[in-house]
C-alpha cells in the first residue's frame, strides 16, 4: 500500500547486507590481531612455555576459529550493528515492561573512563574509593526512593534480584524455625521470574488471575494463604498497567499469614516519588537500574538489580554492603543471617555507575517529572490507540493506566483475520518495534506499550500513525501485512528449525553437521 | 504553575511546556496528578526524597562523576597481580568499537527481523565458544560464572534425576557461595577434599563420596589455586560409573594451549567470558557461559536461551531465531527450566568480536605468552629466601605463593608493595585451613619482564 506524502510515515528501508556468518568468512593465513610475544629474555630463561604443560594436558588440534583480516572482522560486526535498531534509532516504546528509555551518553563516557574499566575488584579498598563511594551514595538514594532501609546492588538483573529476594525469604523462615512455608503466591500479570525464580528456591508457586475488573482477585488470594504461605511477590501496577489500589491489604493479609513481602519494582517508571514499597507495606522491593534508571540494556544485559529490605531483613542481604567510616568507605562482611552471595564480587559496576549518574543528572523533581510524564504519555497512547477499530485496552479497573497499557487486538484479529504477530512484523518495515507480551496470552492477541518520558510528542504520533496504517491497511490489503516484513533485514524465517532436535543448530558446528551435507 | 511543572529536562522531551499542554488539553486534564487518582491517599509518599539537588548541566555532572571516579587508582597506573576471577587482559579497540555501537548497547528484546543482528552475533557466540570448548551447544551468555556453574549443576541434577553434587573443595570460594545459595534447598552441596600437596582432587575422598544420590561432580580447571587438575579422565570415570554428570568450569583464555574440559571427560562446561575482550570494571563486567553435546537431554535442560540458525523464505539470507523456547521461564513460568532473564548480552558481543580477531593462531599464542610470562614469575618468586610456590604442579596463568617462610603476613607484604606502586597476587589466607600465609598472583599477556622484575625487587627489598 502507498503511503502518502502528508504521512509523518517513514520510507524506510533497513541496512540489508545478507551478510555472512562469520566462519563463512574464514581465509587459512589472514590474521584480525597479533597478541604479545614474550620478552626474548623471559623466553630464554623458561623456554616455550608449552613444555612445562603435560602432554595429556595440552590441546591437540587448534580450535576451529575463523581466520579473517581485521577490518573485515569490523565490517562484519558494524554490518551486524546496522542489522538492529536499539533505541537510540528507533521509537522503541513497543517494548512494555520493559522501560525502553534514553541511557544518556555521557553515562557512557563514564563507565569508559579507565578509572572506572580498569579497576579491579580485589585491590585494596584505598584505591577504589571512588567505587565504594558510588555504590554507598546509591544505597542512601535507593532507602529514599523506596522507604526500604538497606540496599544492595550484587543482583545482575531483575530477576537475579528476585531469586535473591527468594533466598531472603528461605532464609529468614528457617532462621525462625518456619522452614516448612514452602508456597509462594504471585499473580499472572507479575513478571514470569516473580514464579519462576522463587522456584529455584523450592518454592511451589500459586499464581493469581485477575478478577473482572484487571486486579489481581483478593478473595482467591485469600484462599491462597495458609500456615505453608512463604511469602507473596507482586508488581505493582502490573503489566497490564493497572495500579493495585488494594495492595496494603495484599501485604497485610500476607503478613498475617506470616508470609513475607517481596515488591517486584521493575515497574517503577510511571510512580517515582508517588507511592513507595514502604507505605504499601513490603518488607523487600527491587529496582531494575537498566530500565528505569536509564542504563542501556546493551542487547540483553549487562542489567542490575538493587534490592532493598526493611530494617528486620538487614542482616540477610549478600555480602558485602559498603559504609562509611569517616572519610573513608569500608566494604563490611559480618552480617549474620546473610544469604552469602548470588554474584561474584560485589556487582554490576558499570551499570551502578550509569544509574548514579541519571539520578544525579534528574535529581528529586526531575524523577517525579520523569514519572508524571510517562504516564502522561502512556494515556495519550491510550487514547488513541484504543481509537483504532478493533484495538481494546481490557479490563475496566482504574480510571487511568499508570506507565503501560496491555492492549488487546483480538477483534481486530476477528474482522480482518490479521494477527498481532503479523501486525508486529509489518511494524519493522517503519523502523518501529512492537511486542506482544509475557506468555501466557491471558490477554489474547495482546501487545503492552510503554511510552516512557523520553519520546517527544511528535514522536509518540509517528508511532501511532504506523499502527494506524498498518491497521487500516490490514482492511484494504491484508496480504501486505500478512507477507511482511517487506523492508527489514530479512523475510520470514522458516520457524521449523527451532524445535526439532534433528533440525535445530545452535552453533555453526551443528549446522555443517545437520544442515550441510 | 507550582514548581513542578517548570523542570524541563533535556532526557523528557514532553517536559516541554507546549508539548506537556497539548496532551493535557486532549486528554481533558488540568494536572497530570489527575492521572494518578487511582493511587489511594493512604499509598501516597507526601515526603521529600533526601536526594541532592539534580546536576542537570552536563558539564557540571561531569566534573562531579569523574570527581569521585578520580578517586580510584587503576591497574594502568599500578602494576597489577590480582586475578581470582577477573583479569586484567588486553581488550583489542575494535572491541570497544563494536560494543560501543548505538545499536548494539541499546538494542533489547527486538523481534529477528529488525534485531537481527542482535541474534546473529549471539549465535555467533555460541559457534565461537563452542569451537573453544569444543562441543556443539553453547548458551548466550549468563550473569558470571558463579550463575553458569550454579545452572549447570542443578542441570546435572535434573539430567541424572538425583540431588547431591560433589563439589571439589579447592574452587574459588566466591563461587562457592554463590553455588551454595542457588542450589538451596534443592540440591545438597557435598564438598571433596583435595591433596595438600598437589592440590588436586583426593581420589580416595572421591571415592566415598560417590553414593546412590550422587548427581556429579563440579570442579574447575585450572583450578582457582591455579594448577591444573591432571586427574580429570579418571574422575570422569569414577563418575560416569555411577551415571553421573561432570560439570567442569574453566577458563576460556586457556584453552588455545589447555586441552577442553571436553577431552578429558567433562558433560557439562561452565565458566567466564570476562578475559575475552571485556574490561575488569571492580568485577562488575562477567559473563558466565554452559557448554555441551548436542543431546536433547541436555538441551532442553538449559535455563537460557539458546539461538539458532535457520533459512528464511528468501534465499542467501540467515534467519535466527529461538530454540526450545518452551523450556524457559518466559514461556512456562516456573514450569520452566529455572529462569531466564536480562543478564551479559553486551559481554558476550565483546568476546564474539575477540574470539573472531584472535583466530586459532592467536588465541594459542596468547596462551603460550601468558604461560611464559607466568613461568618467568613463579621462577623468579621462587628464588626469594622463605618464598616458595605452593604447589608443584602445572600452572596457566595463576599461582599460589607461600609466604609462611618469610615471617611476614600476605597483608604487611600487601602493603608494603601498594607504597611502591604494586598491587601484590590476592591474600587467600584465610580462604583455606591448610594455607599459611598464602597470596594468588596473575601474570597475562599485560605484563612486561619489567613488570615481573618490579615486582620481584620490590619483594627482595620488603622480605630482606
Amino acid at each position: 500500500m502507498e503511503i502518502k506524502k502528508d504521512s509523518r510515515l517513514r520510507n524506510f528501508h533497513q541496512a540489508k547486507w545478507d551478510e555472512e556468518v562469520i566462519f563463512q568468512l574464514h581465509t587459512p593465513g589472514e590474521r584480525g590481531i597479533i597478541v604479545p610475544v614474550a620478552d626474548k629474555d623471559v623466553q630464554d630463561e623458561v623456554g616455550d612455555g608449552v613444555s612445562s604443560i603435560p602432554p595429556k594436558m595440552l590441546r591437540k588440534n587448534p580450535p576451529a576459529l575463523p581466520e579473517v583480516g581485521q577490518m573485515r572482522v569490523l565490517k562484519h560486526f558494524l554490518r551486524l550493528s546496522q542489522h538492529c535498531l536499539g533505541a537510540d534509532l528507533n521509537i522503541d516504546v513497543g517494548q512494555g515492561t520493559c522501560t525502553v528509555k534514553y541511557n544518556p551518553k555521557i553515562n557512557e563516557a563514564f563507565v569508559r573512563s579507565p578509572k572506572a574499566s580498569k579497576i579491579h575488584p580485589y585491590q585494596d579498598q584505598h584505591t577504589v574509593q571512588g567505587a565504594l563511594q558510588i555504590f554507598y551514595e546509591m544505597d542512601l538514594f535507593f532507602r529514599e526512593i523506596s522507604g526500604m532501609d538497606r540496599f544492595s546492588f550484587q543482583p545482575s538483573s531483575g530477576s537475579h534480584a528476585i531469586l535473591t529476594m527468594a533466598s531472603i525469604m528461605h532464609k529468614y523462615h528457617e532462621s525462625r524455625g518456619e522452614g516448612h512455608r514452602d508456597e509462594l503466591i504471585t499473580t499472572i500479570f507479575s513478571h514470569p521470574s516473580d514464579a519462576a525464580a522463587a522456584a529455584v528456591k523450592g518454592y511451589k508457586i500459586i499464581t493469581i488471575y485477575p478478577d473482572e475488573h484487571g486486579f489481581p482477585d483478593l478473595e482467591a488470594f485469600k484462599q491462597a494463604l495458609s500456615p505453608r504461605t512463604a511469602g507473596l511477590f507482586i508488581t505493582n501496577p502490573e503489566d497490564i498497567g493497572i495500579f493495585n489500589p488494594y495492595i496494603d491489604e495484599f501485604t497485610r493479609l500476607t503478613h498475617e499469614a506470616g508470609g513475607l513481602c517481596g515488591y517486584d519494582q521493575a515497574n517503577a517508571n510511571g510512580i517515582l516519588g508517588v507511592t513507595r514499597a514502604r507505605e504499601a507495606g513490603f518488607d523487600m522491593c527491587f529496582f531494575n537500574l537498566h530500565k528505569t534508571f536509564g542504563s542501556p540494556h546493551g542487547c540483553g544485559g549487562p542489567a542490575g538489580g538493587a534490592i532493598g529490605v526493611t530494617k528486620e531483613l538487614e542482616s540477610f542481604l549478600p555480602v558485602p554492603l559498603v559504609e562509611r567510616k569517616g572519610d573513608q568507605y569500608e566494604m563490611i562482611w559480618d552480617l549474620p543471617d546473610t544469604i552469602g552471595k548470588t554474584r561474584s564480587f560485589f556487582g554490576p559496576f558499570p551499570v551502578v555507575l550509569r544509574s548514579y549518574a541519571w539520578i544525579r543528572s534528574v535529581g528529586v523533581e526531575g524523577m517525579r517529572e520523569v514519572a508524571r510524564i510517562a504516564v502522561l504519555n502512556n494515556n495519550y497512547i491510550l487514547k488513541h490507540l484504543t481509537s483504532i477499530a478493533g484495538v481494546e485496552s481490557p479490563f475496566p479497573g482504574g480510571k487511568h493506566r499508570i506507565e503501560q497499557v496491555r492492549y488487546t487486538w483480538k477483534k481486530f484479529h476477528e474482522e480482518t483475520g490479521v494477527d498481532i504477530h503479523d501486525v508486529i512484523l509489518r511494524m519493522c518495515d517503519f523502523g518501529f518495534h512492537l511486542w506482544t507480551s509475557h506468555h501466557p496470552y491471558v490477554v489474547p492477541q495482546p501487545c503492552t506499550i510503554e511510552p516512557t518520558e523520553s519520546y517527544s510528542k511528535a514522536e509518540l504520533d509517528e508511532y501511532l500513525d504506523g499502527l494506524r496504517h498498518i491497521a487500516e491497511e490490514a482492511r484494504k490489503e491484508p496480504d501486505t501485512v500478512r507477507r511482511a516484513p517487506h523492508s527489514s533485514v530479512v523475510h520470514r524465517i522458516d520457524e521449523s528449525w527451532f524445535d526439532d532436535p534433528e533440525k535445530w543448530a545452535i552453533t555453526w558446528r551443528s549446522y555443517l553437521k545437520k544442515h550441510a551435507k | 504553575m507550582t514548581q513542578k511543572n517548570s523542570i524541563v529536562h533535556p532526557y523528557i522531551p514532553n517536559s516541554a511546556a507546549v508539548n506537556k499542554e497539548k496532551i493535557m488539553r486532549e486528554l481533558g486534564i488540568k494536572d497530570i496528578d489527575e492521572l494518578y487518582e487511582d493511587i489511594p491517599e493512604r499509598l501516597r509518599f507526601r515526603g521529600e526524597m533526601n536526594i541532592p539537588p539534580a546536576m542537570a548541566s552536563e558539564q557540571e555532572l561531569r566534573k562531579h562523576i569523574m570527581g569521585i571516579m578520580d578517586k580510584n587508582s587503576t591497574c594502568e597506573e599500578y602494576v597489577s597481580f590480582l586475578g581470582a576471577g577477573c583479569a586484567n587482559h588486553y581488550v583489542p579497540a575494535i572491541c570497544d568499537e563494536i560494543t560501543g555501537r548505538a545499536e548494539f548497547l541499546t538494542a533489547y528484546a527486538g523481534e529477528p527481523y529488525e534485531d537481527h543482528g542482535r541474534f546473529q552475533v549471539l549465535f555467533e557466540f555460541e559457534s565461537l565458544m563452542a569451537e573453544l570448548l569444543d562441543v556443539e551447544v553453547v548458551s548466550v551468555p549468563t550473569f558470571d560464572w558463579g550463575q553458569a556453574a550454579s545452572n549447570s549443576i542443578r542441570m546435572a541434577g535434573r539430567v541424572a534425576k538425583k540431588d547431591e553434587m560433589i563439589v571439589a573443595g579447592n574452587i574459588s570460594p566466591d563461587r562457592l557461595k554463590v553455588i551454595k545459595n542457588y542450589c538451596e534447598p534443592v540440591m545438597k552441596i557435598s564438598p571433596v577434599k583435595h591433596d595438600v600437596e598437589t592440590g588436586m582432587i583426593d581420589l580416595k575422598d572421591l571415592k566415598e563420596k560417590i553414593s546412590p544420590d550422587t548427581a556429579g561432580i563440579y570442579y574447575e580447571n585450572p583450578v582457582y589455586l591455579g594448577f591444573l587438575e591432571q586427574q580429570g579422565d579418571t574422575i570422569a570415570d569414577l563418575i560416569h560409573r555411577e551415571n553421573g554428570v561432570v560439570v567442569v568450569g574453566t577458563d576460556p583464555i586457556s584453552l588455545g594451549v589447555i586441552a577442553p574440559p571436553s577431552h578429558y571427560g567433562a558433560d557439562i562446561i561452565c565458566g567466564d567470558i570476562q578475559g575475552l575482550g571485556n574490561h575488569m570494571y571492580f568485577g562488575g563486567s562477567l559473563g558466565g557461559f554452559i557448554g555441551t553435546r548436542d543431546e536433547e537431554k541436555y538441551v532442553m535442560e538449559y535455563p537460557w536461551r539458546l539461538f539458532g540458525i535457520a533459512r528464511t523464505e528468501v534465499e542467501g539470507e540467515w534467519g535466527f531465531g529461538d530454540v526450545a523456547y518452551d523450556r524457559t521461564s518466559f514461556g512456562v513460568r516456573e514450569k520452566g527450566k529455572e529462569f531466564v532473564g536480562t543478564a551479559a548480552a553486551l559481554y558476550g558481543v565483546s568476546a564474539t568480536v575477540y574470539l573472531s580477531l584472535l583466530g586459532p593462531h592467536g588465541i594459542r599464542e596468547l596462551g603460550q605468552c601468558i604461560l611464559q610470562n607466568s613461568l618467568y614469575a613463579q621462577k623468579r618468586i621462587a628464588g626469594i629466601p622463605g618464598v616458595s610456590l605452593r604447589f608443584k604442579g602445572a600452572n596457566f596463568k595463576e599461582f599460589t605463593v607461600d609466604f609462611s617462610g618469610t615471617g611476614k603476613s600476605v597483608e604487611s607484604i600487601n602493603k608494603a608493595l601498594l607504597e611502591n606502586g604494586i598491587f601484590g597476587g590476592k591474600d587467600i589466607s584465610a580462604e583455606f585451613d591448610e594455607l599459611g600465609d598464602c597470596a594468588l598472583f596473575c601474570v597475562t599477556e599485560v605484563h612486561s619482564k619489567a613488570d615481573i622484575d618490579t615486582l620481584i625487587l620490590n619483594l627482595n627489598k620488603i622480605l630482606k
